[in-house]
C-alpha cells in the first residue's frame, strides 16, 4: 500500500511536496467536480422516474422499486425482499398496506396471503432509465417544433452572420476609402451597446417591419456582430495585399477576389466565428423571450423556461429536455473547445 | 483530428451551393465595378452589415432617447406624447435617498440596488476566483488543456441551462441540502430565503462565467518573461513577494481588462438568475434588466418610456465603465510602448 503511494506521490527530479502542490491539486480536483459535478447531476437526474426523483436521500443512478404482474391482478405489483421467521429470504410482491401490516402473496404461488410487518421487508430495487422523459416532451409536447426552431435561428443567424461580417471585413482591411477608420470605431463602440439597453425601441422596429412572432425577427438584430467584424479584419490584415494586386493583374473582378482569394484563406478565424456564433446564438435567451409570443414558435431555451415556470414543475421532463438544449454545446465543448480558448486568449473577446 | 476533417467536410458541403451563387452574382457585380470603381466595391461590400447595425443597432440607440421622453402605453413613436424629463423625474424621484420604499418608483430602486450589491460582491468573488485559478492552470502541470477546459466548461452553457441545473441542485429536497445533510447541517432554503437567494444568485454567476476570465489571465501570465522569475529565484526571493512584485503588477493590464468586463457584465446580469428565482423571493433577487423586461414588456399595462429610461441610466454607467477601461488599457500601452 504504502510503496502504491510512494509510486503515486513520486516526483520528477524527487522534489518533495510543498504546500502550494497539494493547494493546486485539491483546487484542480475539487475544479472537475465543481464544473462537471453539476451537469452530470442532471444527465442522472433526468434519466429518474418523476418517483425516483420525489425520493430523499437521493441516488445517482436512476433505482426504481421492481414491479411484477401476478395473476388475477390487472395492475403489476411492487417486489418486497422479505426474511422469514426461519431466517430465509423470499421475494414477495405486496397487494396492500394495512397499517404496519403488508398483505402479500407469492408471485409463483398468488393463492395464499402473507401477512408481514412493514419493519420486516426492503424493496428490491433495480436500476430502470426513464427514457420516457425524452420521447414524450417530444412526442405530445410542442419540444420537437422548439428544436426544429433554434436549430433554424442558429444556422441561418450564423450563415447570415459569416457572410455579412466577412464582406465588411473584407472593405475594412483591404480597401483605402475616407472615413474607414470611423467605421470601425463606430463597429467597436457598440460593443458598449449591449442588448439590454436598447430593448424597447428594438422592439418597436421589429414590430413596425412586422417581425414580430417571427423567428427572422429573432435572428436579424443580432447578426451584425462587432466582434465578428473585429475578429475577422484582424485575420484579413495579415493576408498579404501583394495577393490581391496579382489577382487584380489577372482580371479578377473584385467579388472574385473577396470569393475565391480572401475567404478562403481566412478559413480559420471564419470558423472560430462560426463555432462562436453557433453558441451565442443557440444559447440567446432574453431577445427572443420578448420577440415570440407564440407557442409554436418559441425556441429550445424560451419554450425551457417557459415550462420550467409552470406552477407544477414537470421536473421529469425538465431535467431531460435541459440536457437536449446541453447536448450540442457539450459536444462543441468536447471536439472544439480548443478553437475557442485560443480564440478567447488570442483576442479577449466573448 | 478527426473533428477537424468532419468540419471540413460539412463546410464543403454548406459552401458548395452557396459556391454557384456567388458565380452567378459576378457578372452583375463585374459590371457594379466598371461603374463606381473600388471605392464603389467597398461600400458594396460594407452595406449589408452595416445595414443591419444600422437598423437594428444604431437607429434603436438614438430613438431610445425620444422614447424616454414620452409617455403612455403606446408601441410606436407616432402614438406617443412627449412628457419632457418626467420619466426620469419619477425613476429618480426619492423622500429619502436612503429608504427605497419612500422613492415613487420605489421597484427601480430596489432593482437598482440590488444590482449594486450584485456587481460588488460578484466582481470581487469572480476576480479572487479567476486569479487562483489562472495562477494554478500557469504551473506546471501535465495536461493543462485538460485542466483549463474543466474551468471553461460552465462558460459555453447556455443561461437558462445554468439557471435550470442549479435550480433543481438547490431547491429544498436538492442535493446540495442532502450533501450538508451528511455533514449534519440543516436544510438551508437556498432559493426561498432573502438572503440565501441573493448569495446563490451570486455563486451561480460566478460558477458560470469564471472559466472565460481566468483563460484571459492566464494568457496575461504566460506572457510574463519566464527570465524575470528565474533571476527572482537566483536572488532567493521568497515566492509571496515574488507574487507582488512581478507576476501582479505585469499582470495589471489584464486584470484590469478583467475587471472591467465582469462589471460591464454584471451590471447587466439577467438571464441566469431569472431563470434561477424568477427575482424573487419577493424582489431581492430582481436586477435592473429584470426591472426594465418587466416594466416594458411583461407587465399587463406596459411602460415603454418609463424602461427607455431606466434602460439609459443603466447605458450611462456602462459607458463609464467602457470609457474606463479605454483609459485604462491605453495607459497600459503607453506604458508598453515606454518599455
Amino acid at each position: 500500500m504504502s510503496r502504491v503511494a510512494e509510486f503515486l506521490l513520486r516526483r520528477r527530479g524527487g522534489a518533495s511536496w510543498h504546500w502550494t502542490d497539494i493547494f493546486t491539486w485539491a483546487w484542480l480536483i475539487g475544479g472537475v467536480i465543481m464544473m462537471f459535478g453539476p451537469a452530470i447531476w442532471l444527465v442522472g437526474s433526468s434519466f429518474k422516474s418523476p418517483a425516483a426523483l420525489a425520493e430523499f436521500p437521493p441516488t445517482i443512478l436512476p433505482y426504481v422499486t421492481a414491479e411484477a404482474m401476478v395473476e388475477g391482478h390487472d395492475k403489476p405489483l411492487p417486489l418486497y425482499r422479505v426474511t422469514g421467521e426461519d431466517g430465509e429470504t423470499r421475494v414477495l410482491a405486496q397487494l396492500r398496506r394495512v397499517g404496519i401490516v403488508a398483505q402479500m402473496i407469492d408471485p409463483q404461488a398468488p393463492g395464499e396471503i402473507v401477512k408481514v410487518n412493514i419493519a420486516e421487508r426492503t424493496p428490491v430495487r433495480e436500476i430502470s432509465f426513464a427514457t420516457e422523459n425524452y420521447t414524450e416532451p417530444f412526442l405530445h409536447f410542442d419540444f420537437l417544433l422548439y428544436l426544429r426552431n433554434s436549430v433554424f435561428v442558429t444556422l441561418m443567424a450564423t450563415l447570415i452572420t459569416l457572410v455579412t461580417n466577412s464582406m465588411a471585413a473584407f472593405a475594412l482591411s483591404k480597401y483605402q476609402f475616407r472615413g474607414r477608420s470611423f467605421v470601425m470605431l463606430l463597429i467597436l463602440a457598440t460593443l458598449m451597446v449591449p442588448l439590454s439597453v436598447i430593448l424597447v425601441p428594438l422592439y418597436s422596429i421589429i414590430s413596425a417591419m412586422g417581425l414580430f412572432n417571427s423567428l427572422w425577427g429573432v435572428i436579424l438584430p443580432t447578426v451584425a456582430t462587432p466582434t465578428g467584424v473585429f475578429l475577422l479584419r484582424q485575420y484579413m490584415l495579415t493576408i498579404p495585399d501583394e495577393l490581391i494586386d496579382a489577382a487584380r493583374m489577372d482580371r479578377a473582378s473584385e467579388w472574385q477576389i473577396y470569393w475565391r482569394i480572401v475567404l478562403p484563406l481566412t478559413a480559420p478565424a471564419l470558423a472560430v466565428l462560426a463555432i462562436f456564433s453557433v453558441v451565442w446564438r443557440w444559447n440567446d435567451f432574453l431577445w427572443p423571450l420578448i420577440v415570440l409570443s407564440r407557442k409554436e414558435l418559441y425556441t429550445l431555451q424560451v419554450g425551457l423556461n417557459t415550462y420550467a415556470g409552470e406552477l407544477n414543475v414537470q421536473w421529469h421532463y425538465i431535467l431531460a429536455m435541459t440536457v437536449v438544449t446541453m447536448l450540442p454545446v457539450v459536444l462543441v465543448f468536447v471536439f472544439l473547445q480548443r478553437f475557442i480558448t485560443t480564440g478567447i486568449a488570442g483576442t479577449g473577446l466573448k | 483530428m478527426a473533428a477537424s476533417t468532419i468540419m471540413k467536410k460539412t463546410g464543403a458541403a454548406l459552401v458548395a451551393p452557396v459556391g454557384w451563387l456567388a458565380a452567378l452574382i459576378d457578372p452583375p457585380l463585374r459590371a457594379l465595378q466598371k461603374a463606381t470603381g473600388l471605392n464603389g466595391m467597398a461600400a458594396f461590400f460594407l452595406a449589408p452589415n452595416m445595414a443591419i447595425f444600422g437598423i437594428f443597432v444604431l437607429f434603436p440607440l438614438v430613438i431610445n432617447f425620444a422614447y424616454s421622453m414620452t409617455g403612455g402605453s403606446a408601441l410606436f413613436l407616432s402614438g406617443r406624447t412627449y412628457v419632457g424629463a418626467e420619466q426620469y423625474e419619477r425613476l429618480l424621484t426619492c423622500e429619502n435617498y436612503l429608504d427605497k420604499r419612500s422613492c415613487v418608483e420605489d421597484l427601480f430602486w430596489n432593482a437598482a440596488g440590488n444590482t449594486a450589491l450584485f456587481v460588488l460582491f460578484q466582481v470581487a468573488l469572480m476576480t479572487v476566483v479567476a486569479m487562483i485559478t489562472a495562477l494554478i492552470l500557469n504551473r506546471e502541470l501535465r495536461a493543462r488543456g485538460f485542466w483549463r477546459a474543466v474551468f471553461f466548461f460552465p462558460v459555453l452553457l447556455s443561461p437558462v441551462v445554468v439557471g435550470l441545473i442549479w435550480r433543481w441542485i438547490l431547491q429544498r429536497q436538492g442535493l446540495l441540502n442532502y450533501l450538508l445533510h451528511q455533514f449534519g447541517i440543516d436544510q438551508v432554503l437556498w432559493l426561498t430565503d432573502r438572503f440565501w437567494a441573493f448569495a446563490a444568485a451570486i455563486m451561480v454567476s460566478v460558477w458560470a462565467h469564471m472559466g472565460f476570465y481566468a483563460l484571459i489571465l492566464l494568457a496575461g501570465l504566460q506572457a510574463i518573461p519566464k527570465d524575470l522569475y528565474e533571476a527572482a529565484e537566483m536572488d532567493g526571493t521568497r515566492p509571496a513577494r515574488v507574487f507582488w512584485r512581478i507576476t501582479l503588477p505585469l499582470l495589471m493590464p489584464n486584470l484590469i481588462v478583467v475587471i472591467v468586463l465582469a462589471l460591464i457584465r454584471a451590471v447587466q446580469i439577467f438571464d441566469e438568475v431569472y431563470v434561477l428565482t424568477g427575482g424573487g423571493p419577493g424582489t431581492s433577487t430582481m436586477f435592473l434588466t429584470q426591472y426594465i423586461y418587466e416594466i416594458g414588456f411583461a407587465q399587463l399595462i406596459r411602460n415603454p418610456g418609463l424602461a427607455a429610461a431606466a434602460s439609459i441610466l443603466m447605458g450611462a454607467v456602462l459607458v463609464v465603465l467602457t470609457l474606463l477601461q479605454l483609459a485604462a488599457s491605453r495607459r497600459n500601452q503607453n506604458a508598453g510602448a515606454a518599455k
